[in-house]
């Protein structure tokens, strides 16, 4: 019978087939936590009995919520973490290497048709490599480090399949993604595969492809993948392709090249507007960082906007680089020293203020233009701010401009 | 009696527990932030094992488990909703927070419910009416059973499918 790509996946690593609905116990490729997960998942693995990880090679530890620490307690979780990566011989990522998914799929922790569990919701960002990447809390974590296994259930698909060659001027992957957030809502995929088809999807970068695996999170949704057609890695992979007559619980076909750049409103995000509806909005606080837009062609496109120029008066500018390697190569090619003569503050390579620890909260009253990807009330530290999500090129006009508006002006 | 305390759809797990105070090992703590953003009177009117009733989609948002654990360590006896976000309903099985998904519910806030967990059954004494919970999978109900993962583990030193 004909498969989807997480049917396909999950059936390998089972050796039988498998198809939506069914249960699995499979083996993982990989997993990792970070300072908001991990204190919890090795304090669980050691009451489960564990004593020495499954396997040292497949485990991660990333320190990036709140890196560098902000408080003692944070600093001694940090070192929590630092101990039990030295006593088990693994890996650690400590502060300033960068966002957990961004240092997994940089290090090439991850790799096609792989499954990957990861202590945060975001995991799902490797489907981008057409491998299987679900988040999962502390505790189910702990379990993979004890058994290198996770029970699942074999999620339906959504088929999402972006039409078109050329995407408008100013539009990039975030723009795109947001419209499907908006169709499918934030609860639209829960349970689910989300499955990337289509021209405009063949046409993407990988990082534009984590882009789009990135926010299915705020679908709801168990794992996105992409379809690997036009996938270029620096090594060789079996790439895992859907079967033509595969069955899906639902087919969304976009007009990628007719969609216009998004903006997600307070506060929820798949609050979605075309960002001219929201032109002349004030913003004192723009952000450009995250898993989702905080790597090097984000980067660049906020510089190519904002060579030469500066930002608007009474508006400050965040950037945190998603992870060392696209901190040292945005220096190598000028775009972060662009990025600071326009005004901008580069801070540390990691989340930032992304979840409100530190680094960056906003004020009561305030409105905040973010390449992020959720908009929660109190996401970034204050429940009195407001937070409106928008690609990188969106984010650097509008802090140029000191309000809302559109990226084609370039 | 446990009353119903009534939430909307899609309360995030930002709305639970902040971020900001997630990063702790001292999980008592997180009691005391519990619903902070989302209706700062929650502390005046809950009571010990009270019961938090929800629409669709109860807790998305981030996989930190920071939030059952939160409404446990509150005294949140179970937690009633149409439906959970995935990552919260696994975290909260595998911490021991009881959860019910029922699709119908028609629960109204102060609510007196009497909830049979192991066979899923809520009698709303105030509406009289009762509602089924949607059937767990095994290894689910298995985990449960004892108490969350840690315990399943520690018993069973690996996942039991079957
Ligand atoms: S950048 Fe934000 S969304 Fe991404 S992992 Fe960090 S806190 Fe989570």
């Amino acid at each position: 019978m004909a498969q989807t790509i997480a049917e396909k996946i999950l059936s390998k690593h089972s050796g039988k087939n498998l198809y939506a609905g069914d249960l699995c116990i499979v083996p993982v490729d990989g997993c990792m936590a970070t300072d908001t997960t991990a204190p919890l998942a090795i304090k669980s693995f050691k009451e489960m009995g564990g004593i020495t990880v499954h396997d040292k090679n497949k485990f991660h530890l990333i320190i990036d919520h709140a890196a560098p620490a902000p408080n003692e307690r944070i600093a001694n979780l940090h070192n929590l973490m630092r101990e039990f990566a030295a006593e088990q011989d693994s890996a650690l990522y400590d502060i300033g290497s960068g966002i957990c998914h961004q240092v997994m799929v940089d290090h090439q922790k991850v790799k096609p048709g792989d499954i990957f569990m990861g202590a945060d919701s975001h995991t799902p960002t490797y489907g981008a490599l057409n491998a299987f990447a679900c988040g999962v809390g502390s505790t189910d974590l702990a379990a993979v480090m004890l058994t290198g296994k996770i029970w699942l259930k074999v999620p339906q698909s959504i088929k999402v399949i972006l039409h078109g060659k050329k995407l408008q001027p100013g539009v990039s992957a975030k723009d795109l993604v947001l419209e499907v957030v908006k169709q499918l809502t934030i609860s639209g995929a829960t349970y689910q595969s989300v499955e990337y088809h289509g021209e405009a999807v063949a046409a993407l970068s990988l990082s534009q492809r984590m882009v789009l695996c990135n926010m299915v999170a705020e679908m709801g949704a168990k794992t996105g993948i992409v379809s690997p057609e036009g996938l270029e890695l620096p090594y060789e992979f079996t790439p895992t392709y859907a079967d033509a007559d595969a069955v899906y619980s639902r087919v969304i076909e976009i007009d990628a090249a007719a969609i216009l750049p998004k903006i997600a409103i307070p506060n929820s995000p798949d609050n979605v507007h075309e960002v001219r509806a929201w032109v002349g909005t004030k913003i004192s606080y723009a952000f450009i960082g995250t898993c989702t837009n905080g790597r090097l062609d984000d980067l660049q496109a906020a510089a190519a906007i904002l060579k030469g120029k500066q930002i608007a008066k009474g508006v400050r500018m965040i950037i945190a680089p998603a992870s060392k390697q696209v901190l040292i190569e945005g220096l190598k090619d000028g775009t972060i020293q662009t990025l600071i003569e326009a005004g901008a503050t580069i801070i540390n390579s990691g989340c930032g203020p992304c979840v409100g620890s530190h680094e960056g909260v906003p004020g009561d009253g305030e409105s905040v233009i973010s390449a992020a990807n959720r908009n929660f009330k109190g996401r970034m530290g204050n429940p009195n701010a407001k937070i409106y999500l928008a690609s990188p090129a969106t984010v650097a006009i509008s802090a140029l401009m000191g309000e809302i508006t559109e990226p084609i002006t370039q | 009696m446990p009353l119903a305390h009534v939430y909307g759809h899609n309360i995030d797990t930002d709305r639970i527990i902040p971020g900001k105070y997630t990063k702790t090992l001292d999980l008592t703590s997180l009691a005391a932030h519990v619903m902070e953003d989302l209706d700062p009177g929650f502390h005046q009117k809950f009571k010990v094992g009270d019961i938090i009733v929800a629409g669709d989609n109860f807790g998305c948002g981030s996989s930190r488990e920071q939030a059952p654990i939160a409404l446990k360590t509150a005294g949140v006896a179970v937690v009633i909703a149409h439906y959970f976000a995935r990552i919260f309903f696994r975290n909260a099985i595998n911490i021991g927070l009881p959860v019910l998904e029922i699709p119908n519910h028609t629960i109204q806030n102060g609510d007196q419910l009497h909830i049979d967990l192991s066979n899923g059954i809520v009698t709303n004494i105030t509406q009289n009416i009762s509602y089924n919970a949607t059937k767990l999978p095994k290894v689910m109900l298995d985990i449960m059973e004892e108490g969350g993962l840690v315990n399943y583990l520690k018993k069973h030193k690996d996942y039991i499918l079957a």
